[in-house]
């Protein structure tokens, strides 16, 4: 069972959490991200963009595959879209499955995937009044290149 | 007809000035890249979105595409920069 969400809207994550205590379980684990803030260049905002249907279906894949690879009983992900401000949550992943390092390892291995794979894109928009697009990162690719 | 149907986002959607537009096939184009070379040479707000291809990915009716994936009308394609979600 995979529970997917792309919303604009905030999530609880204790009841993200509590959804994937279902029967068999052992454990959950989950992880949550949520906007950092860059002291050296302080952050008014940052927005996600991404491509409707796409996002659904390529996150829909990540968790099907965490299923499937550490026999989850399940898996969710809530990803947010819009302008989020610094602390503000942006993702949450999580996995049940009958042991702990089963539902540990599915998590690092939905974040690394979903890092990489998922289609959104972030913008920052500092007090300042400028504006960057986060660039790709070589350690995301090397992170996801290890499962 | 039916049209390729054009998508863009993050910095391609500024450059280009559009978030999606429909264009028939264009003569000599069947390949991805063929249509990221046919946009390039458009004008100068699509050159400018296309100037350094490594940085442009591509979907093709919604999975990840190589440029050198072959292309039908009526496809629903998709240029962004490398992902950066999560």
């Amino acid at each position: 069972m995979a529970l997917i969400r792309v919303t604009a809207g905030d999530f609880d994550p204790g009841v993200e959490l509590e959804r994937l205590n279902i029967a068999g379980a052992g454990g959950m684990a989950s992880f949550v991200g949520v906007v950092r803030d860059t002291p050296a260049q302080p952050l008014a905002a940052l927005t996600l963009e991404h491509y409707p249907g796409m996002t659904e279906a390529q996150i829909l894949k990540i968790a099907e595959a965490a299923e499937l690879r550490f026999s989850l009983l399940a898996c969710s992900v809530v990803h947010r879209y819009g302008r989020l401000r610094p602390g503000q949550r942006i993702v949450f992943c999580g996995a049940a499955a009958a042991h702990r390092q089963a539902a540990l390892e599915a998590v690092a291995f939905l974040i690394d995937w979903l890092k990489t794979s998922a289609p959104f894109w972030k913008q920052e928009s500092f007090l300042n009044g400028e504006t960057r697009w986060v660039m790709a990162r070589a350690e995301d690719d090397t992170a996801r290149a290890r499962w | 007809m039916a049209k390729l149907r054009i998508l863009y986002f993050a910095w391609l959607r500024e450059r280009t000035g559009k978030s999606e537009e429909s264009v028939a096939m264009p003569d000599g184009v069947s390949t991805v890249g063929d249509l990221m070379a046919w946009l390039r040479a458009r004008d100068a707000a699509h050159a400018a979105a296309f100037v350094n291809p490594r940085l442009v990915r591509v979907a093709v009716n919604q999975s990840f595409a190589d440029p050198d994936q072959m292309l039908s009308p009526g496809d629903e394609v998709a240029f962004f920069p490398p992902v950066t979600g999560g």
